[in-house]
């Protein structure tokens, strides 16, 4: 590069920037953590994040730190792409189900039910994202 | 108020085309729509009612009423994927109930082939105004792997095995062989589909459907004006249409909205699973298949894999004759979008006009299903059923 240029964030990406009150998810991704959409009228986490409860209706939503700590769900591994790429469903430890990818791991292996915690990528469009690694 | 028995599929047209460089997107629409109309034995000086999804130019039903100059009462531009065209047939049937239009012309129309689009093995690429966009996006998801995680989780739950699963393409390749505009008319054995490379584990090659450039296209009317024309009367006696949502994120990969629109359009039609003669079920992905034939009820839950490996879905020797056309896996899966296609297939076999090889004999009851957008993702989803009166 011949340009110095200043790395981006998740304030760079449209993809996070269009949607306001998910700021904090990403912020908080940037640092590592993980946040997931909790209500406070039913109690239940779901994903993905939003401003009204889809379980209950309800607008009490609050932002908690999620575990990290997942099984998958169900997988599939693109074997056409160079290199193979393998995408999930990993339900997270608080119960609902997220789409991700599984990395450094040995596809040929996965199985479902499979224990995973997550790790952290950043987008080329600047914002980082949990990804899922076998534990 | 219910669609039973309030209006008539009088005109049914699949575009020959699989391949029209040649072709714009909306003479496409025009051609299908003149088709339709021909068939019926009506022109477009009778369409009051005009339904397109978002595959129309501009994904507003104005540019093709203004193309081909038509004059509305009613029109409905509902897109909801490949199914939108089915549930346009519920809305029109509504419509013409309730006297808001007389004739509904449907079109859809599109060009992905020539256009060189890798539908179902490019990532997505969608903007940020869909909400889910920025959470799914990153995972570079394609359409195959969405389906192939859908296959994974009913193997693991139910045994399903890649040979059943490849039983689906098998019988709509029989099929296919006897259509003369089917894109690929080879009929393929079990071992042609698991020996076919893995495109998204563990779908390969061929458990995945065609990509093809055409169109197709409807014509919706009342009884007193289907009455008056000189085609066998398919009448549409139950209807269903829903959107699957991933629930919060609290979904189950191994059912679809067939779960919903099944049971609401056989309610409506008064009948059960035993009455259905012929079947159309979308069949984008093998495993799209035996979760419908699941949801529809025409299987227990875990059991359509030994029906389709049994044979049972093949014309003249299966219990339940489906897609004769070849489906979207061997014959046509116009603009990635194979509603319309279903619809066209049961009103042949109703009218008796499908391929002699694969005609069912006293085909009076059809029904015609399939999803819309792409499952797990939240999907939506219809059932149409029909009868010769």
């Amino acid at each position: 590069m011949t340009t110095q240029t200043m790395p981006k964030t998740y304030l760079d990406d449209i993809f996070a920037t269009t949607y306001p009150e998910t700021l904090p998810f990403w912020a908080a991704a940037e640092q590592k953590r993980l946040l997931i959409k909790s209500c406070e009228a039913c109690m239940r986490a779901h994903w993905y994040p939003r401003v009204v409860c889809p379980l209950c209706g309800s607008d009490k939503t609050i932002w908690k730190d999620a575990s990290g700590r997942g099984t998958i769900y169900s997988f599939s591994v693109i074997e056409r792409a160079d290199p193979p790429y393998v995408i999930a469903w990993v339900q997270m430890e608080e119960g609902p189900i997220a789409i991700t990818n599984i990395v450094d791991c040995d596809y040929k292996t996965l199985k479902i039910g499979d224990q995973v915690s997550v790790r952290f990528q950043q987008t080329p469009e600047g914002r980082t994202v949990p990804v899922y690694t076998p534990v | 108020m219910s669609t039973q028995g309030k209006a008539y599929i009088v005109g049914a047209y699949e575009h020959p085309t699989r391949f029209a460089p040649d072709k714009s997107v909306t003479q496409l629409h025009a051609e299908s729509a003149l088709g339709a109309l021909r068939d019926a034995g009506l022109t477009l000086a009778d369409v009051d009612g005009y339904f397109c999804a978002g595959d129309v130019p501009g994904a507003t039903p104005l540019s093709m009423a203004e193309y081909l100059n038509l004059n509305l009462r009613w029109m409905d531009g509902t897109e909801l994927g490949g199914c939108s065209y089915m549930v346009h047939v519920r809305h029109a049937a509504l419509a013409i109930a309730e006297g808001k239009c007389s004739v509904a012309l449907i079109t859809l129309a599109g060009k992905p082939k020539s256009t060189g689009m890798a539908t179902g093995t490019k990532p997505r690429s969608l903007g940020p105004e869909r909400p889910e966009t920025p959470f799914d996006l990153p995972y570079q998801t394609t359409i195959t792997s969405v389906y192939g995680m859908l296959a994974q989780r009913h193997m693991y739950e139910y045994g399903t095995t890649a040979e059943q699963m490849a039983a689906v393409k098998v019988a709509a390749s029989t099929h296919a062989q006897y259509n003369e505009n089917a894109l690929l008319k080879k009929v393929v054995s079990v071992e042609d589909v698991v020996n076919s490379p893995i495109i998204a584990s563990p779908l390969r090659r061929l458990d995945c459907c065609v990509i093809t450039d055409g169109g197709g296209a409807l014509v919706v009317t009342s009884a007193e004006i289907a009455k008056k024309l000189k085609r066998p009367l398919v009448k549409i006696i139950g209807t269903g249409e829903t959107i699957n949502t991933s629930n919060g994120g609290y979904l189950d990969a191994t059912s679809s909205g067939a779960a919903v629109t099944g049971q609401m359009a056989f309610k409506e039609a008064g009948l059960t699973v035993n009455d259905i003669k012929y079947a159309s079920i979308y069949d984008n992905f093998t495993i799209m298949v035996l979760i419908q034939l699941e949801d529809l009820g025409f299987c227990k839950k875990g059991q359509s894999g030994a029906f389709v490996g049994e044979g049972n879905l093949i014309s003249g020797k299966g219990k339940l004759p489906w897609n004769t056309d070849g489906g979207g896996l061997c014959n046509n899966h116009p603009n990635n979008r194979g509603g319309i296609t279903k619809v066209i297939e049961a009103v042949r076999q109703l009218r008796g006009e499908a391929h002699p090889s694969v005609q069912v004999k006293n085909c009076d009851i059809a029904l015609a299903s399939g999803p819309g957008l792409v499952l797990g993702v939240g999907h939506a989803h219809s059932t149409i059923i029909m009868e010769r009166e």
